[in-house]
């Protein structure tokens, strides 16, 4: 017991806080652009629904590692772009918090993309020509009529992308690096202490990745499961 | 008030090529389910795209295919019921009737609550749509439509997801509501009653066209088309020879009809509405036909009696082919106790007056 406290005591708590911040500004893009995405492809036509929905689900499905590895080919300084964002704006993406954000929200941005997308489909069509009918503004009934009623599965969609970018760790790894203080997340901490075989400490950030991880699922359900209130019970 | 509308799509399989052309303020269109009569509805108010078409409204263009020219929804100022009412279901009543408005606060604020009183909703301002019954959701859709002061309006199926008693009601509180809107009113239905009560002017449709188009009270009392009498509810339609101008045979029912006047040259069927037979005792009269029982169904204000005609004894020899013919002969209540004390009528006699003599196509 009292290890425990001498461990918590001198735990450094920067990866809860990497990740945390990570988590939040990750959500924010993939809030917007998932959503945005979601729009696009609603609208779209089945061919090009079929194309763009597999190219946007792509993130999710494959190895986190192989998104390391494109973005480090896009990013790394040695390369075009990344070289001239750091030549011209003095941007740096690989071994960077910016790293870690990018990583998280390429990874997390799927399932708000799909989750968005799902909530859009389910809405009765006709309240979207109820609205052109009566003379409402495509981007009015969009945030007017289409996300308020899209709602929950929107709220159940920013969580579990939120879940997912604190949590990343195959891209960050590779794009971001794990640079204790500034890159170095939970997630890469667990890895790095078990090489060290210091479970103790592995343990102590488990608890608590889990903890939060367990809290947003149980906030999830809350929230979504507002909207059906009369679903029965078994 | 005049109205002109083509409109041509192609749907998978289907195709939908309507035309209407009315000077009506109150214009039904009656059809079967997936005849393509939302599907029309939509294209007059711009929400599905068609192919090929022109809409005008009171001499306004809104839709001019061959001259791109397509106004959009937003700005046709048509006004659209749609079938499940479709509130916006995070709205207060009072916010889905100010949805569509675009003057200034104030004036959006009167307006929506001379709506409300209109409508009777008042104290109702603050509830969510799923909080509210049918008919209450039906007056708010419409308080929605009429704040938004259409040029014309749709309505599209407008009873059929409530319940018998209910859609009564809500049919008189509709016309009533209605009665004081001086622009044209579109109602699509599959239900022969709703329209007649409605509308006065009928366009009947069959597989995406317009089959005909006439008054509503003489296109029910003289529908012309075999399936313009079938919506109309004529339950008895079957083949005829015509033999000469005056008589004609109808081999499923085994009969020679006699009729004084002239009958139309393009007959080809005929219809017989089910309350129009007249029961017969004993002797067999002219423009009888004989029948044997199949089943009843008895209501509480009618009885329906299907009956056989191919087996009734007598017509075997008569009949040229083999085969069953059912008619139906429905009889009100008044009618009963005649049946009970003399038993089932003999023979089911044919009124002249009442043939409606029809074409195929």
């Amino acid at each position: 017991m009292e290890d425990l406290t001498t461990l918590l005591q001198s735990l450094d708590w920067s990866p809860l806080w990497i990740s945390l911040k990570t988590g939040i500004v990750a959500t924010v893009f993939s809030f917007f652009l998932g959503i945005w995405a979601a729009r696009r492809v609603v609208k779209a036509g089945p061919k090009v629904k079929a194309v763009l929905d597999g190219l946007l689900t792509l993130p999710m499905v494959l190895p986190p590692t192989v998104a390391g590895f494109f973005l480090l080919l896009i990013f790394s300084t040695r390369r075009p772009l990344g070289a001239m964002l750091y030549d011209s704006f003095s941007i740096k993406v690989v071994q960077t918090w910016l790293g870690c954000i990018l990583a998280a929200t390429v990874i997390s941005f799927p399932l708000m993309y799909r989750n968005a997308r799902a909530a859009f489909e389910q809405i009765d069509v006709n309240l979207i020509y109820a609205g052109r009918t009566l003379g409402m503004s495509e981007s009015r009934i969009f945030w007017k009529v289409v996300i308020p009623t899209a709602g929950p599965g929107v709220a159940s969609g920013t969580i579990l992308t939120f879940a997912r970018a604190l949590g990343e760790y195959g891209a960050t790894s590779m794009l971001a690096g794990n640079i204790p203080g500034k890159t170095g997340t939970i997630s890469q901490k667990i890895a790095m202490v078990i090489q060290d075989g210091n479970y103790a400490t592995a343990g102590i950030w488990v608890a608590i990745i889990m903890l939060i991880a367990f809290g947003i699922i149980v906030l999830m359900n809350l929230v979504s499961g507002k909207k059906m209130k009369n679903i029965k019970r078994w | 008030m005049p109205l002109k509308i083509r409109l041509k799509k192609q749907f998978n399989s289907f195709l939908l090529d309507v035309k209407i052309e009315s000077e009506s303020r109150r214009i039904g269109i009656l059809g079967a389910s997936g005849c393509g009569k939302s599907m029309t509805l939509r294209g007059i108010a711009g929400v599905q795209d068609v192919d090929e078409g022109y809409i005008e409204v009171n001499g306004k263009v809104l839709l001019d295919a061959a001259k791109k020219i397509n106004i959009k929804p937003q700005k046709r100022h048509i006004g659209y019921l749609f079938q499940n009412y479709a509130l916006f279901p995070t709205m207060s009543v009072e916010q889905n009737v100010m949805a569509g408005l675009h003057g200034g606060k104030e004036e959006n604020r009167a307006r929506t609550a001379a709506m409300l009183e209109k409508f009777q909703l008042k104290g109702l301002e603050k509830r969510l749509p799923g909080e509210l019954s049918g008919g209450q959701q039906q007056r708010v859709a419409l308080a929605r439509i009429m704040a938004y002061q259409p040029d014309m309006i749709l309505l599209d199926e407008p009873f059929s997801a409530l319940d018998g008693f209910l859609s009564d009601r809500l049919q008189q509180e509709l016309l009533e509501m209605l009665e004081d809107y001086e622009g044209t009113v579109i109602l699509v239905s599959h239900n022969r009653d709703e329209i007649y009560r409605f509308s006065e002017e009928l366009l009947i449709m069959q597989e995406g066209q317009m089959i005909c188009q006439g008054k509503t009270k003489k296109m029910f009392a003289d529908p012309q088309k075999k399936a313009a009498a079938r919506l109309t509810g004529c339950k008895n339609i079957t083949g005829v020879t015509l033999r000469d101008e005056h008589s004609f045979w109808i081999p499923e029912w085994g009969i020679t009809v006699k009729s004084q006047t002239a009958i139309p040259t393009r007959t080809d069927c005929i219809g017989y509405r089910a309350h129009e037979f007249i029961p017969v005792w004993g002797e067999r009269a002219e423009n009888c036909i004989p029948f044997r029982l199949k089943s009843m169904a008895e209501l509480p204000f009618e009885r329906k009696y299907f009956l056989d005609i191919g087996n009734a004894p007598e017509n075997k020899t008569q009949r040229e082919e083999a085969g069953s013919e059912e008619i139906c002969w429905f009889v009100q209540r008044d009618l009963w106790p005649e049946l009970e004390t003399r038993g089932l009528p003999d023979y089911l006699q044919i009124d002249i007056e009442k043939i409606l003599y029809l074409t195929e196509n």
